[in-house]
């Protein structure tokens, strides 16, 4: 994953970079089915690598797929970046480790999903369970926001199609 | 060693640093929108970590398994990543009107002042 962030960094052909974006996508989906999360690499492996490069490619279509090399200061951004990476370091040192089964995340109301929902819902998968039945109503939000999403995208776009090279005044 | 048990949180913290470096010193939008994925998909790895337990299994119900990893993050980032794709999806949308109007993608171009036109 480092070396594709590395290509990423280094690289200016725009089709290789958003590329390289869904490798690291697929890599991370790949982390997930290790660290026992099937749903979300599932999602992950779907959305975030497919749909997500699928829509990049669409924008460099529509846009240029070079960028312009330039002598921009990196130096200033580096340690910016540098300095955030250890502020954060030095919050995790009170952190529960890696795997540590009684961290407080896992001691709240998770045990009692694991315990109940196959009796209250007949799911086995608990994290549909609790997506889809404990928390459907925030599922339903969360189509609202795709929705929200793709108004505005048509709005953006299908406008600026329909009548090109006029300006969009009264804003 | 007392700090040994932390890799997973340095990992997850050098790779959305790596993400944002890329958003803060790259002029072109998209690629900003694509360190903005990487460093997105590197939370979700934060969170991931966290609900693993040791041993444990994924959560899907099934007999003879005692411990299984704590589905409340997967559920969580399974939200976040679908809410991903929508932000991606208009920010791309505005960069695609961005470069009708202006003819550009480079910040730096952005910047200049407009001459006459």
């Amino acid at each position: 994953m480092a070396a594709t962030i590395y290509f990423v960094v280094r690289l200016h052909n725009l089709l290789a970079v958003v590329m390289l974006g869904g490798i690291y996508s697929l890599l991370a989906a790949t982390m997930f089915v290790v660290l026992d999360a099937v749903d979300v690499a599932f999602t992950e492996a779907a959305v975030g690598a497919g749909i997500s490069t699928v829509l990049m490619l669409g924008a460099l279509s529509m846009t240029t797929s070079v960028e312009k090399t330039d002598a921009r200061s990196t130096l200033l951004p580096l340690l910016f970046v540098v300095l955030a990476g250890f502020a954060l370091i030095y919050g995790t040192l009170d952190m529960p480790h890696y795997g540590d089964p009684i961290a407080p995340i896992h001691q709240h109301v998770a045990p009692t999903y694991l315990a109940d929902s196959l009796a209250k819902t007949s799911v086995p998968n608990v994290v549909t369970a609790v997506l889809a039945s404990y928390r459907g109503y925030d599922t339903l939000g969360e189509v609202v926001v795709i929705f929200t999403a793709g108004v505005g995208v048509v709005l953006l776009i299908g406008r600026g199609r329909r009548r090109p090279g006029r300006k969009r005044d009264g804003e | 060693m007392e700090w040994a048990g932390l890799y997973n949180y340095w990992i997850v913290i050098f790779l959305m640093m790596a993400g944002l470096y890329v958003v803060i010193a790259s002029g072109n939008l998209i690629k900003k929108m694509v360190g903005l994925n990487i460093f997105q998909a590197s939370v979700f790895l934060l969170y991931i970590t966290m609900g693993k337990v040791q041993g444990g299994t994924a959560p899907i119900i099934e007999e003879g398994i005692r411990v299984y990893s704590n589905p409340l993050p997967h559920v969580l980032i399974l939200t976040a990543i679908v809410v991903g794709v929508a932000t991606t999806a208009l920010g791309l949308a505005i960069i695609v009107r961005i470069n009708e109007a202006f003819g550009s993608i480079e910040e730096d171009d952005l910047e200049k002042p407009e001459e006459a036109s």
